[in-house]
């Protein structure tokens, strides 16, 4: 009984190349702030990683030019943007949409592997755990990105639900409702 | 009466989303070598496990804490340990593999409700009797090598519940018993609580090709866009004389929704869902599929079906030996 594969949208090519001349430095630091925000709220997602919380993660958006360096570091985790060849124990590579549906919760990583959708490679049991502790922490990207920004929370809510319902790119944590 | 829809935790997060999607029944374990799915990053610490218990009760639902490998000798008082916190955390019953671990069950922790692991591979009503005289086993998993005949037999021959894999990932040896994992890494499901250690697998992707290694070995590749499969040895592909194939199994999930009516005719009480291993996502949608489907049986309604291979291992679904039609 074979299926046909999920489609997963893809980032824009025009935007991507913009990323081509972005300058990492404010990308890396903004991120590094968001991170080590999640590390305070969900200091049990660092708790998760186990003998794993000081590896280093690449985390490698297909469709971007850039790719994410991670590093926990047992809850102070620092994030690098680079262009080009990084290397860490664990690398995670997929879709800039099928990482952030993992982060939100909105895709099983299982199902994203057996249909080629995300590639793992180097330290399995890294990369399995930080899967893991990022699903348990039930992370809702927008909200946090929302909530670190003051007057305009609003507005990045309302921006974040129309980039969604437009490009098919899960950016919020799917709420969980009783079903019976 | 509803058939009871078993459903997988590693994580507290997963618990609650199996909770709120229907699921009457949870099962998960403690994050150690007591439970065949020592996985990094999951699993439940003693205070994530009562909150968890408390959760499921406040909405309506049953925990079951699966203490399923078999004790190391001269650490017995892990796996011990292990069955009184559950009880400690309310858990409703616990799922056990070993004889002597069922033993010391039975004899400290009388009123602790006593499954039986598919680990134990009971798979005849006489092994299934015994394990209730013996130690008041109330419940036996099924192993996944039964056909529906065999599991209306065994029902037929014992008052022990039994509950089956109707889900998941499609373990097609004697569990309990089957050592591939340990010849390639020296660990397994069994003792360490782990079939292919995440520790010992390694993937490459070579020119579009996913080259998958366990223990040093190659075990598959897959050409680019083909589905992949799980790095377990029973599902690699190995030549022998002229042949090259999935020569155990073919890298495929168990699907057995379409058997729902025939299984509740056959006397089973509980279906399982497998996959500890898998995020809330897999959990929460293959259970409203599942609930759905055995209210629809309860209310003389059709099943419902074919929502979930995209779920599943290799992308492609099999009734496994529930038919036994294959090779």
């Amino acid at each position: 009984m074979p299926q046909s594969p999920m489609s997963l949208p893809l980032f824009p090519p025009t935007l991507a190349r913009l990323l081509r001349i972005a300058p990492l430095a404010p990308i890396s630091v903004s991120l590094t702030t968001y991170a080590r925000r999640l590390a305070k709220q969900h200091p049990g997602l660092f708790r998760r990683l186990g003998e794993h919380a000081h590896a280093r993660f690449v985390l490698d958006p297909t469709d971007l030019p850039i790719s994410l360096c991670l590093e926990p570091n047992g809850g102070v985790p620092r994030v690098s943007a680079t262009r080009g060849p990084v290397t860490g124990d664990a690398r995670i590579a997929g879709s800039l949409a099928a990482l952030l549906g993992l982060v939100n919760g909105a895709y099983d990583g299982d199902a994203l592997f057996f249909s080629r959708d995300l590639v793992i490679e180097g330290d399995t049991a890294a990369a399995l755990a930080l899967r893991n502790a990022v699903d348990d922490a039930e992370l809702d990207i927008s909200g946090e990105v929302a909530a670190m920004s003051g007057p305009f929370a609003g507005a990045v809510r309302r921006i974040a639900a129309v980039v969604e319902r437009r490009t098919g790119v899960c950016l919020s944590r799917r709420e969980e409702t009783m079903a019976w | 009466m509803v058939m009871e829809i078993v459903c997988p935790a590693g994580t507290p997060a997963s618990l609650r989303a199996a909770v709120k999607a229907g699921a009457h029944t949870v099962y998960c374990g403690y994050a150690d070598e007591t439970n065949a799915r020592n996985f990094p990053g999951l699993n439940f610490d003693r205070a994530e496990m009562r909150d968890g218990i408390a959760f499921a009760h406040a909405n309506g639902a049953k925990v079951l804490v699966a203490i399923n490998t078999y004790p190391r000798a001269g650490a017995e008082a892990i796996w011990h340990r292990a069955v009184a916190d559950a009880e400690t955390a309310g858990t409703d019953a616990v799922i056990l593999a070993d004889p002597g671990l069922l033993d010391h069950a039975a004899k400290h922790h009388p009123g602790l409700r006593r499954h039986l692991s598919v680990q134990a591979a009971a798979a005849n009503a006489d092994i299934i009797n015994f394990y209730a005289q013996a130690f008041g086993v109330k419940r036996v998993v099924l192993p996944r090598v039964l056909s529906v005949p065999e599991i209306a037999t065994i029902n037929a021959e014992t008052e022990v519940e039994t509950e089956v894999f109707v889900f998941g990932g499609l373990c097609v040896m004697a569990e309990g018993r089957c050592s591939l994992s340990s010849y390639a890494t020296g660990l397994s499901p069994n003792m360490n609580g782990v079939c292919s250690p995440a520790s010992h697998v390694e993937y490459h992707e070579d020119s579009g090709a996913l080259n998958a290694r366990l223990g040093g070995y190659t075990i598959h590749q897959v050409g680019q866009g083909e589905p992949a499969p799980y790095p377990t040895l029973c599902k690699g592909c190995f030549s022998t004389g002229d042949k090259t194939g999935h020569l155990f199994a073919d890298p495929v999930s168990l699907n057995a929704e379409h058997l729902i009516p025939q299984l509740a005719k056959a006397g089973v009480t509980a279906l399982k869902i497998e996959g500890r291993q898998r995020s809330r996502a897999y959990v929460a949608e293959v259970v409203r599929n599942f609930r759905a489907a055995v209210d629809a049986l309860e209310a003389g309604q059709p099943m419902p079906e074919g929502m979930l291979a995209r779920l599943s291992e290799g992308q492609a679904t099999t009734a496994g030996a529930y038919k036994k039609t294959w090779r």
